[in-house]
């Protein structure tokens, strides 16, 4: 097959970025945030970064082979390293080993080729397999550990390679020893008993913002996403539409009562808030693309965090936003086109 | 119109499978495919109440005026359902629980009334009956398939429940895939049946296209040249 040959009409801006680079840089900006996570939750995580990725990798091989497609150039594209990532990025460290990989050969297998590949899935792929062992796993995805900082004890590299691939806790402890609520989780229990949230917040396990240690994995993750906006791989806007309008509407519920609605910088710096608003509703394909469209997509994800976190099934609610949000998209989309210069508003088409 | 009992036979259970081809019926295909008896059970039900009002309307089909044949074929489809109901309520009240709301709706799966309009109502009643009862197994064998994967897949299962259709001695039939399989709860859950019925009808397709093997190259049939 040729390759086709683009002229492009003017103007004549500089070419857009290879998915390849945009990819990359994608990559390079998860990396303190990533390493913030293996500090606090130790060598679980990278062992489910190596898993995700690496099943992530081979699937894509695989269907891309029975498509009839070129492997070689599409893997280049390292856009199934990322989904990998992502994906790892969410599960909780000690995840069974063979649950990560069905989560990343789902998200690359179903939502992404089944669709056509790259560029054509309406889903984003590592929060629809996130949400595909969520509902199907409840008991090991919310079996996260305690950050090291409370527990004082590391599990070292062997023991977590140890629990993950036999599915056995610790020797001689069992998982309620090990594990530990995340803040979001333990918010919400604690509230469902009718707990204040003074009375909450007095507890061992909560720092300045949220629970200790969590509360500084978030920063981690906006250094990469700034890095990201400054390169230009990802706009302000669905980022800051984003996390404005959670901060918004929890505020606004935190000033009419602030000891049943927790803090507004609890909402930021809890579960996967700051992780999701630049990197993964970010995503290219599944977001919205216009100006304006993305301003409402991300205000709409926020306010969707904020009433499924409040209201919701789940603890956390930024997979479900997303998703909610990736099926309203092609519609945002169409009500916001920009207008063409001169044409007058109100015109149709 | 003169096609043999066989052609019948096979386009109900394979070529114009109601489920697969002409994804008729989604409703309770989707919501009681989840085990395999469930499955079995709403299927054999579609299928008694297909193959009777398929007959009823073929014998009348002379003596209908076509203004008010869709609800004369609707009341005789009613009727049909409210004794299939009864005839489960009584015999097989364990199943009938289970299914519950499905079965009533039987009434409206428009496979039924598809085959009354389009074939009952057209052809004598030996044929209308084979094609009701083709049909319906055609149906009921996907609501198998699908049912018996998503019971395995979801909770590691096969034949659960399987003494509400054929009495205590059928307890035994369970399989199970060991205690430790732990269920893929989302294949369960109504995502699940659209994906699996989605993979059967990828897999037909696939079948068709090896059964009618590689295509005769044909002059002219050559993809034009893209200027």
């Amino acid at each position: 097959m040729n390759k086709l040959e683009i002229s492009i009409s003017s103007p004549h801006l500089s070419g857009p970025q290879s998915v390849t680079r945009v990819m990359a840089l994608v990559l390079l900006a998860l990396v303190p945030g990533t390493l913030a996570l293996l500090w606090y939750f130790g060598w679980g995580v990278i062992i489910n970064i190596a898993l995700a990725v690496g099943s992530a990798v081979v699937a894509e091989a695989i269907v891309l082979r029975l498509r009839g497609r070129a492997v070689a150039d599409t893997l280049l594209d390292l856009s199934a390293v990322v989904t990998g990532w992502l994906l790892a990025l969410a599960l909780p460290p000690l995840l069974p080993w063979w649950q990560t990989v069905l989560g990343s050969v789902f998200a690359i297998v179903i939502v992404k080729q089944l669709y056509g590949g790259i560029g054509f899935n309406p889903f984003n792929p590592a929060m629809a397999g996130y949400v595909l062992l969520l509902v199907s796993f409840p008991v090991t995805m919310t079996r996260w550990l305690a950050p090291e900082v409370i527990t004082g004890q590391a599990l070292s590299f062997a023991d977590s390679l140890h629990i993950i691939f036999a599915g056995l806790p610790p020797a001689g402890q069992t998982w309620d020893v090990v594990s530990s609520a995340t803040p979001l989780d333990l918010m919400r229990s604690e509230l469902s008993q009718n707990h204040m949230i003074s009375e909450i917040r007095s507890s061992p396990l909560w720092g300045d913002y949220g629970g200790r240690g969590w509360e500084w994995v978030g920063n981690w993750f906006l250094l990469g996403g700034l890095f990201l906006i400054w390169q230009r791989v990802i706009s302000w806007r669905i980022p800051v539409a984003m996390l404005g309008s959670l901060l918004l509407v929890a505020g606004l519920f935190w000033a009419i009562d602030h000891e049943t609605h927790p803090f507004p910088a609890f909402h930021l710096f809890s579960g996967g808030a700051i992780l999701g608003a630049f990197f993964i509703a970010t995503d290219p394909v599944s977001a919205c693309t216009t100006p304006r469209g993305q301003l409402v997509y991300g205000a709409l994800i926020g306010l969707f965090v904020f009433i499924i976190r409040t209201w919701g099934g789940y603890p956390d609610a930024v997979a479900f936003s997303v998703l909610l949000m990736n099926m309203a998209a092609p519609t945002i989309d169409y009500y916001t086109q920009p207008r063409i210069f001169g044409q007058r508003s109100g015109s149709d088409g | 119109m003169a096609d043999g009992y066989g052609k019948i036979v096979t386009d109900g259970l394979w070529s114009n499978n109601q489920a697969l081809v002409a994804l008729l019926g989604l409703c309770p295909l989707l919501a009681v495919s989840n085990t395999l008896i469930n499955g079995l059970g709403l299927g054999l039900a579609t299928t008694a109440v297909l193959a009777m009002s398929n007959v009823s309307v073929s014998i009348i089909r002379n003596w209908v005026r076509p203004e008010i044949r869709l609800p004369v074929f609707v009341l005789i489809i009613a009727s049909f359902v409210t004794t299939v109901e009864l005839v489960m309520n009584a015999y097989f009240h364990g199943l009938y629980k289970v299914l519950g709301i499905f079965i009533p709706l039987i009434v409206t799966n428009c496979t039924i009334i598809g085959r009354a309009e389009a074939f009952a109502s057209r052809n004598p009643v030996p044929r209308a009956l084979v094609d009701g009862l083709s049909i319906g197994l055609g149906f009921t064998l996907v609501l198998m398939v699908l049912g018996g994967s998503r019971e395995l897949i979801g909770q590691g299962t096969l034949f659960d429940g399987a003494h509400l259709m054929f009495g205590e001695a059928a307890r035994g039939w369970r399989l199970t895939l060991g205690e430790s399989y732990p269920g893929i709860l989302l294949a369960i859950l109504p995502p699940g049946a659209f994906m699996g019925l989605g993979t059967l009808i990828a897999l037909k397709n696939i079948i068709d296209k090896r059964l009618r093997g590689p295509r005769p190259a044909v002059a002219g049939d050559v993809e034009p040249a893209t200027a």
